[in-house]
């Protein structure tokens, strides 16, 4: 199939742009990122630059990829990162804009690489159980409910893309961080330190400049893990809970 | 910085702010809209201008209204301040975007902004034209069995003989609507109030509330235009 | 050189617990003035950083990655081996130790593997306080499952993203030591050669990834935890950045590289689909639970298959051959991944495969259906369901179980594998060979370390399933934070390094250099193609089975593929920016001459054994011949530059507590 891309070029010549490029043999079967690859390759060949574009495990687990397609950050498919889209979603003769993911806390690196490292430093803040190795009592000593553990994992399959961010009208980081804080305020293990964890988390979460949440959903319409806004609204419970039913003030 | 202050001024606090506003602004409609119904009586507005005056002298409903412009006012300065954060936290925009979403209407959730400025160009036309006519005794007095009244029934009688006027709040309530649709949903979610089991009734109500209520209020001024002449 | 693994001495079950507290201990005070490189954040990575940052140690993480999450750790499905016997299966210590040494082909050490059996029950522990949410059962007590190779049920697992939740639980820990300063995080760093003074490992060179600055960090010691090198073979199940250039850099500074040539070629991945193709993805082993491998009977079926004439539903029950269950009837199915990759590949090279390139089998989940609907129908009281409502209920067992794993495999192939079975076929995705290491997880360059699938320790010629996930916790959790004492304990007195001494700075030289080279070729090709290039020759001649002839062919072609890679490599752009293309070039640099070693240590084993299959050593019926007399020992080969032959050090492995025997699942 033949295809028409538009790119989102920064960095080196390019000032910050979008590039028309024409591929002419796509294969149905590929993925989105090997498209790209054909296309670095042909860049290549005609000694020119080719497109910046973060990616790794192209199993849709790392996160990496972090891209934009016709709008829909990871393309138009649900649940699906960017390198298991495959090509025959598209139609021959289609034009693809690809733009990186937007959002004042994400600056681009270059082309469509972004920095994403305020997700690290909110995970840094509080995203965690404090407990060294060794400290750890036997596993089957805390009996969890079924269900509870599965909602927990729900919330635990964030894979940290960024994709809510780039989805929301906001830029905001609510769902990844309501993810991460429903995780662990589900566990037994995750309890004691709830209200400080939450504190923290949202605290730095601010400090980034992430926009703030006004439950639009996109970030759930777009998440490739399908991760629910249903945490958004256990975050602010917690958030709420730990200013006005606790002690604990950070 | 205090506690207090600090959970005011985060990102989650300030959302609280537009919730619990947002909530009370929303049980406000349904009171408005119950003495906005007094207007349909045949009685050349003595419901209404009765309950007018209950509402404008009653100590208890005097001390909650200025609640209600207090609310008016955060609410609207809240979003926009909200609005203007979010819209910076962007940065570059998208050539290309698309907004899709999970059990809102994602074209009202994006655009609540708009929706509720509009909103409050309208709440100030609209006291301009009753509230503040009322307010600064520009109106004449009616006499009802011995007690008299404002008769702000007057002067609605006569905004709702204009097509114009007619149009301008059928027009703002849709805009209600819009801003309802997602709001009373989103009011609940803000509070953490999301069950698995309730939530679905929750917005089953929100959409009934956010169409019926403004169709409501829209209803009297056509109906006034139409067949109170 | 005289290779002294350094086992500790008494038996078998007393040796850990015995060194373990015995190996001489860093005092709190003294440990604040040690520091510690970590290259790789991945599961090793990641838990040894934290554990080592908690213990009071000054430690530097480096990842070449935006975030230490994004490690290759995070895509292992399936699961974690652990000696728990929750299930009062008969599962213990010594059976797991057993399996294993068993499992990996009598080619791994005693003492190493002991004591990664003995931690596998505190891997457990320690992750589900972090908060890793493994399954369980309705009691609210943790689930298990099997995986190949075993005949108990001991594998914990987290739906299909063990690895996910484990790194995520390692790295949470990190962040946590992030956030108290213990550990320093160079996110975007990649380590691109070790510094040696005087004999020991005392820091690295870095290049900043964002900016191309070359860096110097200096430390007491060194770790790396930089995983394996699968993707030499270009296509693999390893993530797209994976590669070998930490180690084969500390190679190049005098480090031994172990078995290089035990390769694991895992049986079940989608098979490849055309020539564009950048990766493999793997279906977790734990579908072999309920998947039943199978080709048709007759070549004309398989070919009306590869033609599109008919699929897999059109061939009757009595025309397929469930060719694991039928050769291996005591493991069935779930064979080690060495044997059911060899049966696939004899069943296709026999003209049976089902894709048109005719290199796929299918893998069968209509039995399993069929059996779980039958059983929920039971349960709920439906004695008179019909096939479609048992098949139904049977679905959402079989969703419930591998859902995610489904939903992949239908995304790929665009193909539903609920109703038509999968096709699927071996590929890389493990390197139980790599650095040699000794009982304390150090190199022979004293001060170095490597830990999880970097180094060459546990698994022998053949990793089980859900072992690589035990192997990186255990070093990094539970065995590294001791055994680095016996090194760190003599190194009180040193004080830090200073990266202006000479030695920092030659490194240094000597990686502007290779940048440059790289750099001022200017030729025709990319670096793509020549890493495609390199992957077809390994996996041709190094892959699944090997012959002397085919692999000496291989070295010819891999030395000229080396010197036109030198020749006309074309890498774009400049050192000081960011540059994805120049870190590509580096790395299939070092790949091409690791590539050399795995091919001369294929040819020196003239043995099959474990993933090393070589086709002049297999018995009537195609299993494996081990050779025990001759090749019962470690090949440690030391690396003396392109124009030189590498020396070959052995390290013999002797067996005291296990009898060797022919591995047999049949």
């Amino acid at each position: 199939m033949k295809l028409t891309l538009k790119i989102w070029r920064q960095g080196g010549k390019y000032k910050g742009e979008l590039v028309t490029y024409q591929l002419n043999d796509v294969n149905p079967h590929m993925s989105f990122l090997e498209m790209l690859d054909v296309l670095n390759e042909e860049l290549i060949a005609k000694k020119e630059s080719p497109v910046a574009f973060e990616h790794d495990c192209r199993e849709g687990i790392c996160g990496t990829c972090s891209m934009v397609i016709n709008g829909y950050p990871h393309g138009p498919q649900a649940k699906t990162t960017t390198c298991q889209l495959h090509m025959r979603h598209f139609k021959d003769g289609d034009t693809i804009v690809i733009e990186p993911f937007r959002a004042r806390a994400f600056p681009v690196v270059r082309d469509l690489v972004v920095d994403r490292g305020a997700f690290d430093r909110i995970i840094q803040a509080g995203g965690y159980i404090s407990v060294n190795t060794g400290q750890a009592q036997d596993a089957n000593s805390t009996p969890i409910e079924k269900d509870l553990s599965a909602h927990a994992f729900d919330a635990a399959e964030c894979i940290g893309c960024g994709a809510c961010v780039a989805a929301c009208p906001n830029a905001s980081a609510m769902l990844f961080v309501s993810a991460k804080v429903s995780h662990l305020a589900l566990l037994p293990q995750g309890k004691p330190e709830a209200a400080r964890r939450v504190q923290n988390m949202v605290k730095q979460m601010d400090a980034e400049g992430f926009g703030m949440c006004s439950n639009v959903t996109a970030c759930e319409a777009e998440c490739p893990k399908g991760i629910s806004v249903t945490n958004i609204a256990r975050l602010n419970r917690e958030f709420i809970s730990s200013e006005f039913g606790s002690e604990t003030q950070v | 910085m205090n506690w207090f202050l600090q959970f005011l001024t985060s990102s989650i606090g300030r959302k609280v702010i537009m919730s619990l506003t947002g909530i009370f602004l929303i049980l406000f409609l349904i009171v408005h809209l119950l003495g906005n119904l007094q207007l349909l009586h045949d009685d050349g507005g003595k419901a209404f201008n009765l309950y007018a005056k209950f509402m404008t002298t009653n100590p208890l409903v005097k001390t909650i209204s200025y609640l209600l412009y207090l609310s008016i006012l955060i609410h609207a300065v809240q979003g926009w301040a909200i609005w203007r954060k979010n819209r910076s936290a962007r940065g570059a925009g998208y050539a290309v975007k698309v907004t899709r979403a999970v059990n809102t209407n994602a074209r009202a959730a994006s655009n609540m902004g708009w929706l509720g400025t509009v909103i409050f160009i309208f709440i100030l036309i609209h006291l301009y034209q009753f509230w503040l006519q009322m307010k600064l005794n520009n109106l004449p007095m009616a006499e009802y069995d011995g007690k008299t009244a404002k008769d702000l029934y007057a002067i609605v009688a006569v905004a709702y003989q204009n097509l114009g006027y007619v149009v301008f709040y059928v027009v703002s309530m849709a805009v209600i609507a819009f801003h309802l649709a997602h709001g009373f949903q989103s009011a609940f979610q803000t509070l953490g109030l999301n069950h698995k089991k309730y939530t679905p009734a929750i917005q089953f109500l929100g959409r009934v509330y956010a169409i019926a209520v403004p169709a409501l209020f829209a209803l009297i001024p056509v109906y006034m235009y139409l067949f109170m002449n | 050189m005289i290779l002294d693994g350094k086992i500790p001495a008494g038996p078998l079950e007393e040796k850990w617990t015995h060194y373990r507290s015995t190996v001489p201990l860093v005092a709190p005070n003294n440990k604040r003035r040690i520091d510690i490189i970590v290259v790789g954040t991945g599961l090793a990575g990641a838990s040894a950083a934290a554990s080592l940052g908690e213990l009071g140690y000054n430690v530097k993480a480096f990842t070449f990655h935006d975030s230490p999450r994004r490690a290759h750790s995070i895509a292992a499905q399936g699961g974690i081996n652990a000696a728990k016997n929750y299930r009062n299966d008969g599962d213990s210590v010594y059976r797991l130790f057993y399996d294993t040494i068993k499992g990996g082909d009598y080619r791994a050490r005693e003492g190493n593997v002991y004591r990664l059996a003995e931690v596998s029950a505190d891997i457990i522990d320690q992750a589900v306080a972090q908060g890793v949410p493994f399954a369980r059962e309705y009691g609210g007590l943790l689930e298990n499952r099997s995986f190949g190779g075993v005949q108990v049920s001991r594998t914990f697992y987290a739906r299909g993203q063990t690895g996910q939740q484990l790194l995520l639980g390692a790295y949470q820990a990190l962040s946590r030591q992030v956030s108290l300063g213990a550990v320093e995080l160079y996110n975007r760093h990649e380590m691109l050669d070790v510094v040696v003074v005087d004999g020991k490992a005392r820091g690295i060179i870095a290049r900043n990834l964002l900016t191309g600055k070359l860096e110097r960090h200096a430390a007491h010691c060194v770790v790396l935890a930089t995983g394996g090198y699968g993707n030499v073979f270009y296509l693999s199940t390893n993530a797209m950045m994976c590669n070998v250039s930490a180690a084969w850099r500390a190679v190049r500074r005098g480090a031994l590289m172990a078995n290089p040539c035990f390769t694991q070629i895992h049986p079940t991945c989608i098979p490849q689909s055309g020539d564009y193709q950048s990766k493999l993805t793997l279906m977790s082993e734990s579908l072999r639970n309920d998947g039943r491998v199978w080709v048709p009977k007759k070549q004309e079926d398989a070919k009306a298959i590869r033609e599109g004439r008919k699929t897999a539903l059109d061939i009757a029950e009595d025309d397929r051959d469930y060719f694991l269950e039928r050769r291996y009837p005591a493991f069935g199915n779930l064979v080690p991944r060495d044997v059911a990759s060899r049966a696939a590949k004899i069943a296709c090279d026999e003209g049976l495969g089902v894709a048109p390139t005719g290199l796929a089998v299918f893998m069968d989940f209509s039995a399993a259906i069929q059996r779980y609907g039958q059983s929920k129908a039971h349960n709920a009281g439906m004695h008179d369901a019909d096939k479609a409502a048992i098949t139904e209920l049977g679905e959402k067992v079989v969703e419930e179980k591998y859902g995610n794993l489904f939903e992949m495999y239908e995304k790929i192939t665009g193909e539903n594998p609920y109703k038509m079975p999968m096709k699927i076929y071996p590929a890389v995705h493990y390197t139980m060979g790599g650095l040699w290491v000794d009982y304390n997880l150090e190199t022979n360059i004293p001060g170095l370390f490597a830990i999880g699938e970097c180094n060459f320790s546990d698994h022998g010629a053949n990793r089980l399933g859900a072992s690589a996930l035990m192997q990186g916790l255990a070093d990094g959790y539970f065995v590294l934070p001791y055994t680095i004492g016996a090194f760190l304990s003599n190194e009180i007195r040193t004080p830090k390094f200073d990266p202006a001494r000479e030695e920092f700075a030659k490194a240094e030289a000597d990686t502007q250099t290779r940048i440059n080279t790289l750099l001022g070729i200017k030729g025709n090709q990319s670096v793509e193609s020549f890493h495609r290039r390199l992957g077809h020759i390994m996996w041709t001649y190094c892959g699944m089975a090997r012959t002397a002839e085919g692999l000496n062919q291989a070295r010819t072609m891999l030395r000229e593929l080396r010197d036109e890679f030198y020749k006309d490599v074309f890498v774009p752009g400049a050192n000081e920016e960011y540059n994805p293309e120049l870190e590509k070039a580096l790395r299939v640099a070092d790949f091409l001459e690791q590539g050399e070693l795995m091919i001369l240590d294929a040819l020196n084993r003239n043995e099959s054994c474990g993933g090393h299959f070589r086709e002049e050593y297999q018995d009537e019926g195609g299993e494996a011949k081990r050779d025990d007399q001759n090749y019962r020992y470690v090949a440690a080969w030391e690396y003396t530059g392109w124009e030189n032959e590498p020396v070959l050090h052995k390290e013999q492995l002797e067996f005291e507590n296990v009898e060797l025997k022919t591995r047999s699942y049949k």
